[in-house]
């Protein structure tokens, strides 16, 4: 008799277990990529577990890791936060806008200057130019603050302006925080920080003209800008839970949490 | 009689068991410290072995992530080493005469309020220090001293030098009410005055509770993080007092979020550094202590 009710026991119990399994082998997501679209992603996550229920993973590896993660079968979702290369699309991968990410370069509200380049940019950044009155500002050392190296906002900046590992800077500052406190504080200061985070504290420069809002980065007209990308294989279709998680997130249902993470939906 | 014997060898475990696990507690501690070391060591060495002793640790650039990158730490060990200096300079001579006067000077009600104060003082977190440092110092710097920026190393040794005050003078203070008060009575009745006592009895005697306190100030300027990654710049430039400069600390903190790679390894190998140096402190620090009790 004993022998049977635990026999039967353990029959239950290991059933229970194969059922756990193979409920969470289904209802999982996985995504794997560039490290500054972690916020967004992560604010995603979330928001779709408390709907549906299904778990979604991020692993911030960057954004080539993330691709090739989706290529050797390890991720559903690659995250790249640029576009996709030729010879990646021609291994078999898509792209999908997700959002566009816009960085805009600030200075002290009582700074004269009001509009650069992207070319003056580089400039200053590289070290080319160092005084203000260059480019139509005071008679002052130009203060260059901008963020640790590894920042996804760091990398994007210097990836755009072309100044990659060669910028100048007076401040590593390890978030856009304190970028902003830095630059608010002094009236010689430029920082950059992502569009949706700069407050009154701080001036936003147009660049060629054109003010970073969420109009003039979704149509490409400001060009301080690049693009957060799905990648997904073409000739294999996604999981069910993936898919799904896929068309929530580019549906236009997720837009609010994607602009309270700071970057600007595409869809 | 068989009752008595019964209870007697329960005790007996009991006590065992009380033991055991006073002795397991006991280990956790000694468990933890080994597992750092261990950790630390095991993934710190790999990266040195990379890039080569004498160029990690007397390498003048740090660049991980350039094109050609290169791992020269010398900036951050010379940045850690004067500015601990620096706050040692600035903050040892305040806190040991706020301690003098605490100790033997002060009446009760200001030294029941300054204590208080320096108390206060010890419980702020560091990035609080930082915020403020960032919003009053570092400005403040800029226009003192006309410069462009006021971020740099003078900053974050003003920083520094607050933020070790507390436990140079907590420390010191108790080593001078340690010292006992036959040696400043006789000293009294030679004929001294109360000032003569103070410094040239009370202080010699507790000589070595003060070096204890010194060195401990420099192991909380060494390991601080938090506070002076707000203030200092952050950017690896060969230290100089109005330069932008990065710490040992500050090196680990700024960069492990996004690290991989060698980059990630050489922050293992920067932390084993910064590791070598906590330890010698503490050596010191045991030999003060030790000197003590000789005495």
């Amino acid at each position: 008799m004993k022998k049977i009710i635990s026999f039967a026991l353990a029959a239950v119990l290991s059933l229970g277990i194969l059922a756990g399994c193979s409920k969470e082998e289904a209802k999982q997501v996985s995504t794997d990529g560039s490290t500054s679209m972690s916020k967004v992603i992560l604010a995603l996550a979330e928001a779709y577990e408390e709907k549906t229920g299904t778990k979604v993973s991020y692993n911030g590896s960057g954004s080539s890791a993330g691709i090739s993660a989706v290529l050797e079968g390890r991720a559903d979702i690659g995250l790249s936060s640029r576009d996709l290369k030729d010879e990646e699309k021609e291994q078999g991968l898509t792209g999908t806008v997700l959002a566009y990410d816009g960085i805009a370069v600030i200075v002290h509200p009582e700074n004269p200057v009001a509009d650069l380049d992207l070319e003056t940019i580089a400039k200053i950044y590289k070290g080319e130019i160092t005084n203000w009155k260059d480019v139509g500002g005071n008679d002052a050392e130009i203060v260059l603050i901008g963020r640790e190296a590894g920042s996804g906002t760091r990398d994007g900046f210097e990836t755009i302006t072309g100044t990659e590992g060669v910028c100048a800077y007076r401040q590593e500052l390890t978030s856009t925080g304190d970028v902003i406190t830095a630059v608010a504080q002094n009236p010689n200061a430029i920082g950059y920080a992502s569009v949706a985070s700069v407050k009154d504290t701080v001036k936003a420069l147009t660049v060629g003209g054109v003010a970073p809002t969420e109009d003039t980065v979704k149509d490409g007209s400001y060009v301080i800008q690049r693009p957060f990308v799905l990648v997904t294989k073409d000739d294999q279709p996604l999981s069910e839970a993936a898919q799904a998680f896929f068309d929530y997130i580019t549906s236009g249902d997720a837009n609010e949490i994607i602009t309270d993470a700071g970057v600007v939906p595409a869809n | 009689m068989e009752m008595k014997k019964n209870t007697r060898s329960w005790q007996k475990h009991m006590e065992q068991v009380v033991y055991g696990i006073f002795l397991l507690l006991g280990l956790i501690t000694i468990g933890c410290v080994l597992l750092i070391t261990v950790y630390l060591v095991i993934s710190g060495i790999p990266a040195i072995r990379q890039i080569g002793l004498v160029e990690f640790l007397f390498g003048d650039t740090w660049k991980p992530t350039a094109a050609e990158p290169s791992y020269g730490i010398l900036p951050f060990i010379l940045t850690s080493v004067y500015g601990t200096a620096g706050a040692i300079v600035l903050g040892v001579p305040i806190g040991f005469f706020t301690a003098v006067y605490l100790a033997k000077m002060a009446p009760r009600k200001i030294k029941l309020v300054v204590e208080q104060a320096v108390s206060m003082l010890a419980g702020i977190p560091s990035v609080v220090y930082g915020l403020v440092g960032m919003m009053v110092l570092v400005p403040g710097i800029r226009e003192l001293f006309d410069l462009s920026d006021g971020a740099c190393l003078l900053a974050a040794i003003v920083v520094l030098a607050v933020m070790i005050l507390p436990s140079i003078i907590k420390m010191s203070v108790t080593a001078l009410e340690a010292v006992p008060k036959e040696y400043e009575d006789a000293s009294l009745a030679l004929g001294a005055t109360p000032e003569e006592t103070w410094f040239r009895v009370s202080v010699p005697a507790a000589k070595s509770g003060i070096a204890a306190a010194v060195v401990l100030g420099v192991g909380r300027a060494i390991g601080e993080a938090m506070a002076v990654m707000m203030v200092s710049g952050n950017v690896a430039n060969m230290p100089g007092l109005f330069e932008s400069v990065r710490f040992l600390t500050t090196a680990v903190a700024s960069e492990m979020g996004y690290a991989s790679g060698l980059q990630r390894q050489a922050l293992f190998s920067v932390a084993l550094v910064l590791f070598v140096f906590i330890m010698l402190i503490n050596a010191a620090l045991n030999y003060f202590l030790k000197g003590d009790r000789k005495s």
